[in-house]
Parts: C-alpha cells; structure tokens; sequence
C-alpha cells in the first residue's frame, strides 16, 4: 500500500490530482474502523492530520474558519467553546476522550453519516464548508455537501479544507439522545441555535433523517409565539412546536431504536431546547 | 498521568488481608503476556470461515481456490478432522466443522493456516460454500413442539420440581410474563491461542479458558490422540465470565498444527469473538405466587423456558439453576416450577456469572414487589417475613445446613442510608453528555432485590480439584490447574501458604494439564476448591515435616498458627524455618460433600452450599425520553469470611457493573438468528458514567461449615440481584411494569 504524509495544502492537492483515487485519513477514527471491518481496502492513502493550515482555527470577519483537522477535545475544551458553543456541547458527546483527542471535524463530514454529530449544529448555524482541489476552492453549504446517507458531493480530486462557522450572539443547544450516558451513537438529536440580532432561530435534526435536515416548518411556526426582548415563548404553542419538530424528522427502524421512538424523542428535544433558551409563559 | 510505582510497601499477610496481586503491576503497567500477545518461531495465523446463515444445508465446499493462494499452507474441512467430529461441555452435540447442517449464523465450516493473517483471511473468502438456506427455528416457545433441528431433539432438558401441596391456594394471587434478552461476557480479551505441534506427535496447546482439562479431553476426542498427548497450558486470560468455558477455537488451532506442522495462532477480532462463544441463555418466564393476608408465601408456580441456542453446551446445569433457585431466598410451603431448556437456531448460550439465578431472580424480585404491594407491605418487611434461613428446605426437599443470613443481608442493607438528591449538573443527570435532561424532568426511584446462588457444581458431578506444594530448601512453589481469570486466584494462593507456612515468597507455577484438573473457573468455586487444595497441601507439607521432626528429634510438634509446638511447651519453631535445608513435594486432591441428581420430581440433595446477597438501587429517571441514571447501587453480601477485602469489593464493583448492564443496556439483538450488533458500537456495555457509586452496606461473615477458611465464594452474587434491583427503583420511579430486560429508553418512553 501506497502511504503519503503531506505537509502542506498544495501536496494534498497534488497528490490528489495526480491520482484521484488516493484516500484521505484525517484522525482515523471512521477510516481505521472501516478498514477494520473490510468494508475498505485502499490502495493508496494520503494522510493529512499534520498539515500545519488543516489543525489551526481563526476568527475570518463575522465567522471563524476551523481547518478540517481540527480534534473534537480542542473544540470541545479551547476557545471556541465559547464562540461555538453547541459545536462544543456535540463535540463533548462524540466518543471517549481517547477518540476526541484525534478525531477530526472535517472526518465527521467526510464520513457524512445521519449519526454524524457535528452536522446538526453546523447546518444549523449555516456554515460554509471550503472544499479545495488543484483547480481552486469552492464553497457549499453542509446540506450540498451531504447528499444522503454516507454521501458526499465531494469529487474525487476535492478534499475538505476548512468550515466556516459563523460567529452568532445568542443561546445556543446541542441534545443528543443514546442508550447510554457517555459514548454512543446518537438515536436521536438536535441543535438550536439562535442570533439575537435578527431575531432569528434555527433548528436541525440529527440522526432522524437520511440527509442534513432542518426543522423549518417548527422554526417558522414558533417564530409568532417568541418575544425576543424578554425571551420568553408561549406555552400554548409548545405541543404544536413539538409535533413540527418530530414531523420534520423521517427516521428509521433498525437496531438502535425504533423510528417511533426517534419521531418522539426529536420533538421531546426540540420543546427542551426551546424551553432552555426562552421562558414559558402562558398567555391569555 | 499517572506512573506506577515501582515499590510496593510491606503489607501484612496471609488470610484476610488485602494481599497485592503478584501480576497486578504487570497488568497495570500493559507488560503481562496475554494470550493474543503469544508468538513462536515460523509461526502461521489461523482463520475461521462461518457460516452467514442461520439454519441451512451444506451442498459443496470448494476449496481449490483458497489453496492457490500463495502463502497459504492448509484450508481444513470438517472431512479433516482426525476424531470425532464433535464436542461439547456436558454433552457432546456440537460439530468442529459443520459437515452437513448450519444450525447458527456463525457456525464454523472451514479453517485456514497462512503465513500473514491478512493472507489467511483472502483464502477464507476464496473458499466457495454452497447452501441449500433453510427458514431457522428462533422462537423458543414454538422449539418445544418443532420439528426437531438437531439430532437429539429440540428440548435438551426438561425439569419438573413439585414441592408439597400443588393444590395449595393463597388468599392473594399474583401473575407475570418476563422476558430477559441475550447477554454477552464480553470479555475484554478476544479469544486466542497458539497451538504447536510437538516431535512425539502430540500437540501442545496454549489458551486463553477456563478449565484446561475439559478441553484436554473434548481436544483429545477430536484430535483421535490419547489425552496425555494434548498439552494444554493456560495463557494469559482477559477476562472470561463463563464464555470461555466451552471450546471455541482449540481443535481448530491443533488441527492446523498437526497438518503444517508448524505453530499456528488465532486471535478472534471483536466481531468473531461474538460468534466464537456461547452468550447468556434469553428467557421467557411466566409465574405465579401465592401468599397469605399475613404476609407468608403459599406457594409458586412457575415455568421457565431458556433458548439455548443451535447446541447444548451447559444449558441442562443453567436450567436446574434457573429452576431450583426460582423461589428465590424464601422459604415457601408448596411449589411446581417447570422448566426447558431449548434448541433453536440462535447462537449458542451456556454459562455466565450467575448461571440460570440471573434470568428468574429478575422475574421473582418483580413478583416478590408486586405481591408485597398488593398486601400493603413494604418490600422489604415481606421478604423478611419469608427469608430462608440455615435448617430450612429450598423446593428441591433439601435443607440448607450451613449458613444462611438472609435476615441479616437484608437488614443491613434496609438500614444503611439512602444518597442525597443529584446535583444540576447535566452531565450527572439522565442523558448524560448528551446534556437531554434537566432535574425538572427526573424522577427519583429506589428498588430492592435479593438472590440466592448456589456454590460449585451441583447434581452428582464428582468435582474435584488437586494442587501440588514443593519445597526446595525452604522455597515454596505451588501447581494447579486453577485458572486465574482475572478473580484473584494467584494472590490467594500467596495469603494461604502465608497462612499456613508463614512464607511471604511463592512461585506459582503455570497452570497446564500435567497435574491434575482443578474444575472450571466457575460457579463461584475456585477458593473453595483449588484455594482448599492448595491449604491441604500446604498442611501435608506441614505433616510430613512434623513427622520428620518427630523422627529426628522425638517431639511430637503441632502446628499453632505458622509456628511448630511441642505439646509441653519445651520447644517451637517458626515452619518456615523448619522448612529450610528440606524438601518436599505434597499433591493432593479435593473434594466438597458429594451431591446428586435431581430425581424425576426435582427433589434431591443436588447443592453444596449457598450465598446470598440483596442490592437496592437508586435512579433518576427522564420519563419521557425513557433515559435513566443509576444513582447509587448498595449491597450486602453472605460472603462466610473475606479472604481479601480489596479483591471482595472487586468483584462487587465488577458484577454490580454486569448486572446493570443486562437491565438497561447489554444485548446481544438477533434478527432470523443473526447477530445485529457484534460489536462494542451497538453492543453497549456500561460506561464510567454510566456506572455508579457503589457502596457495600455490609458483608456478612458468618464461617461456612467445611469450607476451607470458612469462605464462600463471592463471585456471582453480585451480578444476580443487582438487576432486579435496578429493574425495581425504574418501576418505582415510573410505574410501569417493565417485565423485559434490558430496559430500553422507549420501553419507559412510550411504555
Ligand atoms: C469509539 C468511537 C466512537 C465514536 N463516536 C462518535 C460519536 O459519538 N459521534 C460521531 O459523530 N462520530 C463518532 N465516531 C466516528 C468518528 O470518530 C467521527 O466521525 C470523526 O469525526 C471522524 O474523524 P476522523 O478524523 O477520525 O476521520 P477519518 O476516519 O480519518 O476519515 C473519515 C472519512 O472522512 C474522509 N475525510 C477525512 N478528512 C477529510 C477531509 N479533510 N476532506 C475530505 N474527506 C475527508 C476520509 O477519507 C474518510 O472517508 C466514533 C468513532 C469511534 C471509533
């Protein structure tokens, strides 16, 4: 097997014209995984976690551009917490600490699978997602990255080279719902991210859907029943709220969960997340 | 990070004391050699091809393309086998190499040795397998009156236990269908071994088990060699719960050997290692209890079917188990409990911690509450108003003759303090780092189970173990076969010459077949039977060298403590000192009070002893996303006399940990028989958070009559209640019923 250890940018995207079908392995996490089960066998491979621009993050104008490489426990424990926290609160529940500590951002794009728990916050705070290739960069948003289950709209000379997240004022939330208490799949989740200065809330779904979704109908609904200057919601319009929320969601049976009980617990989140950032307030 | 520190302070020692480990820094450290760590010379990997169907007919295997493939020296079929062609635990009914029919997905057809496992694994996929697929047998009820799967009948055991008056009525009558799911040991160490072909044609085999001489045998069997031919010597073990009791890979690695004549070794990655082993037996379990307005236990009904899966293994011993023991620790009046253990075409099930108590003890501590709940009486009073106590007769007519403080177990618990509220922190909360639940959400419940375990083997087996003690010049070496997986065996083999010798520094020999068996690493039985081994052959060294003594020196010592006396008081000597500038070399064999069968109604003398234990658990519970925290679990356990206070609460700690896992988290899924999660993503064993503070009530030390130290074993019992317990707070905490483990989050969210 072919192995390469680029060191900058440009080598990944000559070594990637040069032979499309070297494969890119950023923390391995996925990639090993798959290797592990057989269900790949590359010929040819392209490491790319010590590229020097791929592991840094920077403040780009209103946005913050986070470099593919990026591990989750520096999302999760540094800076950004802050500046992105419902990508920390995801980054938290992904793994053990042994997986976080290598585990990048950009593989849980490039594995593009509807558990991947980066993908509901970035959808929701409508990052941009900078792809580059010997021909240039291009720039799409995650549901044009996405394409389905394990599908990207990535072309076989393209990698991803950063995300740009962009910068809101305003609560954010990131639920995930597993079996279990650390170290799980998600069955269910969701991210709620709001910006303070145009009023607006955003909303999408994670592993209850076969591609990136939002729940835009629930986003729309509740919008009328939000008062932005206190922060509070009307009670009233919580069932409705909830039930928008678990219809924009098409989940699956299979043996993590029943599509059912996903349907369910999507909407219980959504109420939740609503209820943490705005106050109830029953109204006449 | 932490380093390990290289010196070890001076502890007191022998009997009652918390010993270190003699492999314990090793293992901290990640220097112990596992038996996956296991490599020798021009050594080839081995490879298993299974069967992807369930239930289907072998047609044709074609191996002529696997055997082009250079690098790879041998492609084996059940046509290879030397011997017979079958094994088994208690009965033998199970194939090497599957040779007509698949009976479960998994199923090994055909071996390879390889010079690269990579090499061994493109040459199982090249062997061509046709299969005539047949619809598999899974329901374990429908089994009973199938067309049978298997030559000897789908029904490996039938038990029927009828215990005084089975016309007897009380004046409250409750009902109840449970069911437990498949669990799985999930040993942290896969399934491993190497197997070397010695020039005397025989074989010497290296494994990862739990009991080296049963495999010598069921190997020798297949093998067609006399047993002294198959060495077997035991490699290091990670972790082993019963499922490595049965054969997995051990004929196939001799076969291999034998063929190459080369060592061959294979290691099972995760996902084989869940087709290699047998898993705990599902069931499905229906009762009916009886009890007067004053609070006594009239009667029980019961009837327990357990799937055993495509083959027998030790489902006949986990029956009896599940059947004696399904009162519970009760004394009741009048029983009729029937039982089956089945065949279908699920993987095979045989032995886990617990053994058969864990799958009723789950449905009868529900009974226990429901009952207690419709006399008005709190769960705890209305066991202690039916707790078994010694001079007592359990339903199979036999009375318990040595200890049994039932009373006191569940006192002690009742009465030890119950945990403050949880904080607000989310990640402590239901949900855990998925940040789902605030406190406004959780619910609070406390639940109580209690168990009975029955220790060593049961019904006539001739169980036995034998250890050697030799003194070189004052130097203590000591063999068994007893395997240590993990429990603590070798540290106590160092605290009873201690006891017995007063010498701190003991070699213990690699446990092989070169002495005779020792049992399993099983049912609870090691200190009792290897751990009396060893002191009686630490007390014959003692004997021959009192008689020596008494020879030279015309006293006749006595042995006080670890010091030789002279009967007047004229003269003592330290035994260790004694022992310096002598050699001796003691084996002797152990035995425990012989049991037997069950008779055609279930009744008999079929026990040794018996351990008891209660837990009570605590949660918070988020209804409505079904997610629980396990707050606290509390224990107190009938554990005779602890031998080493830090080894008890391990295996507290870690059986606690089990038991949660089979009530809310552990199972292995099936789908037609087909393992859905055969792996640690979707087969989701306890984390650090999810796993909770544990605290030991009180252990109860009350000296077991004939046991060596006064000892019971304390292995098992913890798994067993702990279970039901959780079960009960999630019932206390949500009022449903829950008659299904493990409890999953939509069971409580739109239960
Ligand atoms: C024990 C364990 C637990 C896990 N838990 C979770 C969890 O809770 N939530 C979750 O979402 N995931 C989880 N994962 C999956 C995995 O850790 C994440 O998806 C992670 O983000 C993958 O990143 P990586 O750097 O390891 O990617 P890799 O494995 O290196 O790559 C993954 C895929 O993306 C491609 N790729 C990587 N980087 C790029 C790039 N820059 N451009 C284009 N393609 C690229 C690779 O070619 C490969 O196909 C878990 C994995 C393990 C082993």
């Amino acid at each position: 097997m072919e192995f390469h250890i680029a060191s900058s940018t440009e080598e990944v995207c000559g070594l990637l014209a040069e032979d499309p079908t070297r494969e890119i392995l950023a923390g391995g996490t996925d990639f090993m995984v798959e290797v592990n089960f057989r269900h790949k066998d590359p010929s040819a491979v392209i490491a790319i976690d010590r590229v020097p621009e791929l592991k840094q993050w920077r403040h780009d104008g209103d946005a913050v551009s986070i470099g593919s490489c990026v591990t989750y426990r520096e999302i999760e424990r540094g800076p950004l917490s802050t500046i992105v926290p419902a990508l920390a609160q995801s980054a938290r529940t992904v793994g053990s600490p042994q997986i976080r500590n290598v585990a990048t951002i950009g593989g849980n794009l490039g594995t593009a699978s509807p558990a991947g728990d980066m993908i509901p916050v970035l959808l929701a705070l409508d990052a941009k997602v900078i792809i580059r290739s010997i021909d240039g960069s291009r720039e799409v948003s995650i549901d044009e990255l996405i394409t389905g289950v394990k599908e990207t709209s990535l072309a076989d000379n393209e990698f991803i080279e950063k995300i740009r997240v962009p910068i809101l004022r305003g609560p954010q939330e990131f639920l995930k719902v597993g079996p279990r208490n650390a170290m799980v799949i998600s069955i269910a989740s969701l991210a709620m991210v709001t910006d303070l200065e145009r009023s607006a809330i955003a909303i999408a779904l994670g592993s209850v859907t076969a591609a990136p979704s939002k729940a835009r109908e629930a986003e729309a609904y509740i919008q009328d029943f939000l008062d932005w200057n206190v922060m509070t919601v009307e009670s009233s319009a919580l069932p409705n709220f909830r039930r928008l929320v678990g219809e924009a969601s098409s989940p699956i049976n299979d043996h993590r969960s029943s599509a059912t009980y996903r349907k369910h617990a999507v909407g219980v989140l959504g109420q939740r997340a609503l209820l943490r950032i705005f106050e109830s307030r029953d109204d006449g | 990070m932490s380093v390990v520190d290289d010196t070890v302070e001076a502890i007191p020692s022998g009997i009652g004391v918390s010993a270190v480990r003699p492999d314990g820094k090793e293992k901290v450290k990640g220097d112990f050699i596992f038996s996956s760590d296991l490599s020798s010379e021009g050594m080839l990997w081995g490879q298993t091809l299974r069967s992807p169907h369930s239930s289907a007919r072998i047609l044709n295997i074609d191996i002529s393309d696997a055997l082009s493939i250079s690098g790879v020296h041998a492609v084996l079929t059940a046509d290879d086998v030397p011997g017979e062609n079958i094994f088994g635990l208690e009965r033998a009914d199970q194939p090497v190499l599957a040779n007509d029919f698949i009976r479960y997905a998994g199923e090994p057809v055909a071996i390879v040795a390889a010079d690269h496992p990579e090499i061994a694994r493109k040459a199982t996929d090249a062997i061509k397998v046709e299969y005539e697929i047949l619809s598999p047998l899974v329901d374990s009820s429908a089994a009973i009156t199938a067309k049978a799967i298997h030559p000897e009948g789908n029904v490996i055991r039938y038990l029927n236990i009828v215990h005084g008056d089975t016309e007897a009525v009380g004046d409250v009558i409750v009902e109840g269908e449970y069911e437990v799911g498949m669990q799985d040991q999930a040993f942290m160490g896969t399934e491993s071994g190497m197997a070397i072909p010695s020039p005397d044609g025989g074989i010497d085999l290296q494994i990862s088990t739990q009991w080296l001489h049963s495999d010598q045998e069921q190997v020798a069997t297949a093998l067609n060699m006399p047993i002294e031919m198959v060495r077997v010597t035991l490699a290091g073990v990670g972790g082993a719960f019963g499922g490595r009791e049965d054969v997995s890979m051990h004929v196939h690695l001799c076969m291999l050997a034998l063929y190459t004549g080369k060592p061959v070794k294979m290691i099972y990655d995760r996902n084989e290692s869940f087709l290699g082993h047998v898993h705990r037996h599902p069931a499905r379990i229906w009762y009916r209890h009886h009890a007067s307005f004053g609070g006594r236990l009239v009667k029980v009904e019961a009837k327990v079917i357990l799937d055993g899966g495509a083959y027998a293994s030790t489902t006949s011993a986990v029956l009896a188990n599940a059947c004696c023991f399904s009162i519970g620790p009760y004394s009741v009046p009048n029983a009729s409990v029937e039982g089956w253990g089945v065949r279908t075409n699920n993987p095979p099930c045989g032995a886990m911690r617990g053994f058969g108590n864990v799958q009723t003890c789950f449905a009868v501590e529900a009974q226990m509450d429901k009952i207690a709940k419709e006399l008005n009486l709190d769960p705890v009073e209305f066991r202690l108003n039916n707790a078994l106590k010694s001079g007592d007769t359990i339903i199979t007519g036999q009375e318990i003759t040595g200890t049994a403080p039932v009373r006191e177990v569940l006192m002690s618990l009742a009465n030890h303090p119950l945990p403050g509220p949880s904080s607000n922190n989310l990640l402590e909360l239901p949900g855990g780092t998925g940040r789902t639940t605030d406190g406004s959400h959780v619910k609070r419940g406390v639940g109580f189970a209690a168990s009975i375990k029955n220790l060593m083997f049961s019904e006539g087996f001739d169980d036995f173990s034998e250890a050697r003690c030799i003194v070189d010049d004052g130097f203590i070496a000591i063999q068994t076969a007893c395997v240590e997986v993990g429990q603590g065996f070798v540290t106590l083999v160092q605290q009873i010459v201690q006891e017995i010798l007063g010498i701190e520094k003991v070699e213990i020999l690699p446990a092989d077949t070169s002495i005779g068996s020792a049992g399993s690493t099983s049912a609870s039985r090691q200190s009792w039977m290897s751990g009396g081994a060893v002191m009686k052959a630490c007390e014959a060294v003692v004997n021959s060298l009192i008689s020596d003594l008494s020879n030279e020196q015309g006293v006749s010592f006595e042995r006080i403590g670890t010091v030789l006396v002279a009967p007047d008081g004229s003269a003592s000597i330290p035994v260790s000192d004694a022992l310096r500038g002598r050699n001796y070399d003691e084996t002797v064999v152990h035995r425990h009070a012989p049991t037997v069968p069950l008779d055609e109604v279930g009744q008999g003398d079929a026990h040794v002893s018996f351990a008891f234990a209660a837990h009570r658990a605590v949660v918070d519970v988020d209804e409505e996303l079904g997610l629980v925290r396990v707050v606290e679990i509390a224990t107190s356990q009938d554990v005779g006399r602890v031998l080493n206070p830090v080894q008890a609460r391990g295996q507290i700690e870690g059986g606690i940990a089990q038991g949660l896992g089979l009530a809310i988290l552990e199972e292995i899924i099936l789908q037609d028989g087909k393992i859905q999660n055969a792996n640690f993503t979707d087969y989701l064993l306890p984390t650090a958070m999810d796993t909770p503070t544990i605290e030991i009530a009180a252990l109860i030390e009350e000296p077991e009559p004939n046991a060596p130290f006064g000892a019971k074993g304390i292995g098992e019992p913890p798994v067993i209640s702990s279970t039901p317990a959780v079960v009960a707070a999630i019932r206390d905490a949500t009022g449903l019923d829950l008659n299904r483990v493990p409890i999953r989050p939509e069971d409580i969210a739109l239960g």
